[in-house]
């Protein structure tokens, strides 16, 4: 069957893989109906700052390759990703890049006028694109216009301020729409389609504070996964090493602080054996500090990437240092200075988190060392897709239907909320490329799926999508009358200091163990929660506890992924299982929803390494394995 | 990961009081009246207003002790970026995430007063309905009009000053500050007067962005048609409050400046019938 004129696919989510996914389908015919909680422009996705990926004609020259990009992801995600994806992604990456440039993004410029390159982690090469320091804000901004520029043809509508409730299946297995609310007027509402792809982003807010937006509560990935896609990878939460804790969020000094010659140091003394030690003024003016008193710990230990080793190592030695009771002030927190770059070189490359620094702390990072810890950033786990790969498995076959298709078939999975490409760690500025990559490369996928279908949306009974919003309505309902004791908030708050205490950079199966009864007795309160708004107009209350629900769900995904498994990997460190066990673990963790004890059913699958064989991942560490020093459990959880 | 840093990385000022009083106008939503109430809200080291609304939403008891709604506002990055948090802040317009309570302590502010947007229609409480700014965007054709998406090579080089110049006006983050402050921006409740009315300076400066793009210039005779009509540049009254209040420091004025001779040119040019 050919596309037909009112064959139509929703895309839920409208950061860079949701616009791009859009953008993509559009072009190719299909009207898309676009949903998003905030207005696309304001997605998430802006809050991006370093840059994307991809090699390019100066890093050629000295070496670099597409293959060379693909092998620094695998290792950076310590083998755990599927090949073929990473393997494909990498060698459309230059292109992504051209047609990001010719969508008008301002791409910092060398003298000649070619685009200019930074260094980023886990690479020796410069071949990270920049504007400035919001690259994801100039990049979605190129997307969104595109997308307006679709949406004025006629071929976009656009439903801001709805929020995906759960996906519509046909008898036949097979997504054929969503039901949704729309957040001023309450209304819940089914709508058809021939495929939905969420492109929902992660889910830092299970964590509480973290360096997300305030929607990133991962809420709707946790709904396809209850209405029973499968869930991969729950327990890989990358924590990003460089943040600065505030009331409301943690804000992210980005990578490229590093990749463009930012150091990390504490104030620390050098023994007699040559060991560093605790600095008897720890609380020192940082520019009175000499030389010798600081110990830049990510360069000693790492002679050859130096700061810009991958982020879950980066993070597992501050805070290792910080556990040592090395960290600036005794406290949680190490320098990053950049005041030895020059005012002038750090306003034209890095100005945008120049500013945020300055406004939120109050001091120039010109001037200052800042102080940061690590912060939760981005979520490597998402909803389990499927690919094909080609015969040599060198990518994957374009156009396929079944690209980055989650267990129903119909729904697709694009961007952060996608478990593909980063393994167990994301390399810096590997993101923002896979999200455009999903929604460019599979988007193609998913036109053949629409017009291989046998059956349309538009002639499915009308009861399959009266049943979804009969059950929406009555969670809604539910929620509005709840007049318990137990607050929303509260249980919010609580659950997202017991997830950064037991389940991010150091964790242990007694801890773990321990993170689940606190879960349990959340989700027995969660049941006795009040809801103070009775209004059923823009009740922003209503859609907070229903979130809350989910994150719970969510977080047993999480917590259980963590359990079971006994390795360390990436971004996954257990004290009581610290090496890599690629024996029993180099699997993908799957997580399925069982209704009958409302938690997750967890197994092992295989993933395709045949391209590259796993190998130690060091990093070139001085004394001892990458990262993986034992650290004692912290004391105060 | 302990929960919370041993040490806040904020300044360590004065000692400052424990709560600070928030007055809010409140409305329940579009056709109800405007009301006040004031909370008090315990100050947190490095809180900004909306850590004070979050904490609000928790514990929404007035300072009569009456329980009431929480209140609904609207926010995303939490850093200035994603332009949806901007209400007025006592009275002033701008984004209430960097809005910082230790900031405002020290400028000397004893009250929070926080009000939605004054151009814009209330949704509910301190949330606005900005679509009519995005429906003006549509109208500029501010856009790069590409081939396709399909791999066509790189696009034009660019000079460093160039590119510098269209970065920054590319940070606009469709905030709508210098919207609320321009004394000609009315506020339209009913959508079909949007065209009728003067559409500010981030349009006018947009307009620019796209018209000094090598490939955005193909729309640029239609662009200027849009600046020449009615709630087009000339509507300005240059009273410059825009640049005033832009968070991202975008020069707004000379944006104005710009399209307004490129506007009067475009009318010369029609007037012999050259194409730009
Ligand atoms: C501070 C920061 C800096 C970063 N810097 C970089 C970088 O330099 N380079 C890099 O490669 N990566 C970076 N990343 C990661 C990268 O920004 C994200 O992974 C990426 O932007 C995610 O894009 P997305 O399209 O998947 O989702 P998002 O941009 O998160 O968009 C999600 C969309 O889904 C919508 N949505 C969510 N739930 C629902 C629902 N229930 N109903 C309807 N709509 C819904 C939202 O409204 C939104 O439109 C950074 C991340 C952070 C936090
Ligand atoms: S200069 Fe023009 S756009 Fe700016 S505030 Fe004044 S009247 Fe409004
Ligand atoms: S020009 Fe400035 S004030 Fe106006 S919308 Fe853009 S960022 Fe906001
Ligand atoms: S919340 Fe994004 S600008 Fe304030």
């Amino acid at each position: 069957m050919a596309a037909s004129k009112n064959q139509r696919v929703i895309v839920v989510g409208g950061g860079l893989a949701g616009l791009a996914a859009t953008v993509r389908i559009a072009e190719s015919g299909i009207p898309v109906d676009l949903f998003s909680i905030v207005p696309v422009k304001r997605s998430h996705s802006v809050c991006a700052q370093g840059g994307i990926n991809a090699c390019n004609e100066v890093a050629r020259q000295q070496g670099y390759s597409e293959h060379e990009h693909f092998d620094e992801s695998i290792y950076g995600g310590d083998f755990l990703a599927h090949q073929p994806p990473v393997y494909e992604m990498a060698h459309w990456a230059p292109q992504i890049i051209d047609l990001l440039d010719r969508m008008g993004v301002p791409f910092n410029r060398t003298q000649e006028g070619y685009r200019d390159l930074r260094l980023f982690g886990g690479s020796l090469y410069k071949r990270t694109h920049f504007a400035g320091a919001t690259t994801g804000q100039q990049l979605i901004y190129a997307l969104d216009e595109q997308t307006r520029r679709w949406e004025a043809e006629g071929m976009v509508a656009k439903y801001e301020h709805w929020e995906f409730l759960w996906p519509v299946v046909s008898d036949d297995g097979v997504c054929r729409g969503i039901v949704a609310q729309d957040l001023r007027t309450m209304q819940v509402r089914a709508f058809r389609a021939d495929a939905v792809i969420m492109a929902t982003g992660g889910n830092g807010l299970v964590f509480g504070k973290s360096t997300n937006s305030v929607v990133c509560t991962g809420a709707a990935a946790a709904r396809c996964y209850q209405a029973g896609a499968r869930y991969a990878n729950g327990e890989f939460i990358q924590v990003h090493p460089t943040a600065i804790p505030g009331a409301d969020k943690l804000r992210l000094m980005s990578e490229s602080a590093r990749g463009e010659g930012g150091r990390v140091w504490v104030p620390a003394v050098k023994g007699a054996d040559g060991k560093w030690g605790k600095h008897p003024d720890p609380s020192r003016d940082p520019r009175q500090v000499p030389e010798n008193e600081r110990y830049y710990f990510l360069e000693e230990r790492y002679p050859k990437y130096g700061n810009i080793v991958p982020r879950d190592i980066a993070t597992r030695e501050i805070f290792n240092i910080c556990m040592e009771g090395l960290g600036v002030f005794g406290g949680n927190m190490v320098y990053l200075d950049l005041t030895h770059l020059g005012r002038e070189y750090l306003e034209r490359k890095l100005l945008g988190i120049i500013e945020i620094y300055r406004k939120f702390v109050g001091e120039d990072p010109a001037d200052v060392p800042m102080r940061i810890f690590p912060g939760v950033h981005y979520t490597m786990g998402g909803l389990w897709t499927t690919y094909t790969p080609k015969p040599d498995l060198k990518g994957m076959v374009p156009g396929a239907p079944n690209s980055m298709m989650c267990s129903i078939p119909g729904l697709y999975a694009f961007g952060e909320v996608n478990y593909q490409y980063h393994g167990a760690n994301r390399l810096g500025a590997n993101a923002l490329l896979s999200c455009i990559f999903d929604g460019l490369f599979c988007g193609r996928g998913v036109v053949n799926h629409v017009k291989n279908a046998s059956r349309a949306a538009a002639d499915e009974p009308q009861s399959i999508y009266d049943g979804v919003v009969k059950q929406e309505e009555a969670r809604v309902k539910r929620l509005a009358e709840s007049k318990g004791a137990e607050n929303p908030y509260h249980i919010g708050r609580e659950l997202g200091e017991e997830m950064t205490a037991a389940s991010t950079v150091v964790k242990s199966g007694p801890r773990l163990e321990q993170a689940m009864s606190k879960l349990a007795e959340l989700r027995e309160r969660y049941a006795r929660i009040g809801v103070d708004d009775p209004s059923g107009w823009t009740n922003q209350n209503l859609a907070h506890a229903r979130a809350v629900g989910d994150m719970l769900a969510m977080a047993d995904v999480i917590l259980r992924g963590g359990l079971e498994r006994r390795e360390s990997r990436g971004s996954h460190y257990r004290t009581d299982f610290p090496e890599r066990d690629d024996a029993r673990f180099l699997k993908t963790t799957v997580a399925e929803w069982d209704g009958a004890s409302k938690s997750a059913k967890i197994s092992f699958e295989p993933v395709e390494t045949g391209l590259v064989q796993p190998r130690a991942r060091t990093y070139g560490k001085v004394e001892g394995e990458a990262g993986k020093k034992p650290a004692a459990q912290p004391v105060s959880v | 990961m302990t929960t919370a840093p041993v040490t806040n990385p904020q300044p360590r000022g004065a000692q400052r009081p424990r709560t600070i009083r928030f007055r809010i106008e409140r409305c329940d939503g579009p056709g109800k009246p405007a009301r006040w109430e004031a909370f008090d809200v315990p100050v947190e080291p490095g809180a900004n207003v909306i850590s004070c609304l979050q904490w609000i939403a928790a514990n929404p008891v007035t300072i009569e002790g009456k329980r009431t709604t929480p209140v609904v506002w609207d926010s995303g990055c939490l850093e200035e970026v994603c332009g949806a948090c901007t209400m007025r802040v006592n009275g002033r317009v701008r984004q209430s995430c960097t809005a910082l309570i230790e900031n405002l302590l020290a400028a000397g502010v004893t009250e929070v007063t926080l009000q939605p947007m004054s151009k814009f229609p209330v949704v509910r409480d301190l949330f606005v309905d900005r679509q009519r700014f995005f429906n003006d965007l549509k109208r500029a054709k501010a856009w790069v009009p590409i081939d396709g998406t399909y791999n066509l090579g790189a696009g034009p080089r660019e000079k460093p000053a160039d590119q510098a110049e269209r970065y920054v006006l590319s940070t606009c983050m469709t905030c709508g500050c210098c919207l609320d402050a321009c004394p000609q921006y009315k506020k339209e409740e009913d959508a079909k007067e949007w065209d009728q009315s003067f559409v500010g300076a981030a349009v006018i400066s947009q307009v620019r962005l796209f018209n000094e793009h090598p490939t955005g210039a193909a729309l640029k005779p239609e662009r200027l048609d849009f600046m020449a009509s009615i709630g087009g540049v000339s509507d300005c009254g240059n009273a410059q409050n825009c640049v005033k209040v832009c968070p991202k420091e975008i020069p707004l004025t000379e944006s104005i400046a710009a399209i307004g001779r490129a506007v009067s040119i475009h009318r010369i040019k029609q007037f012999f019938g050259v194409r730009d």
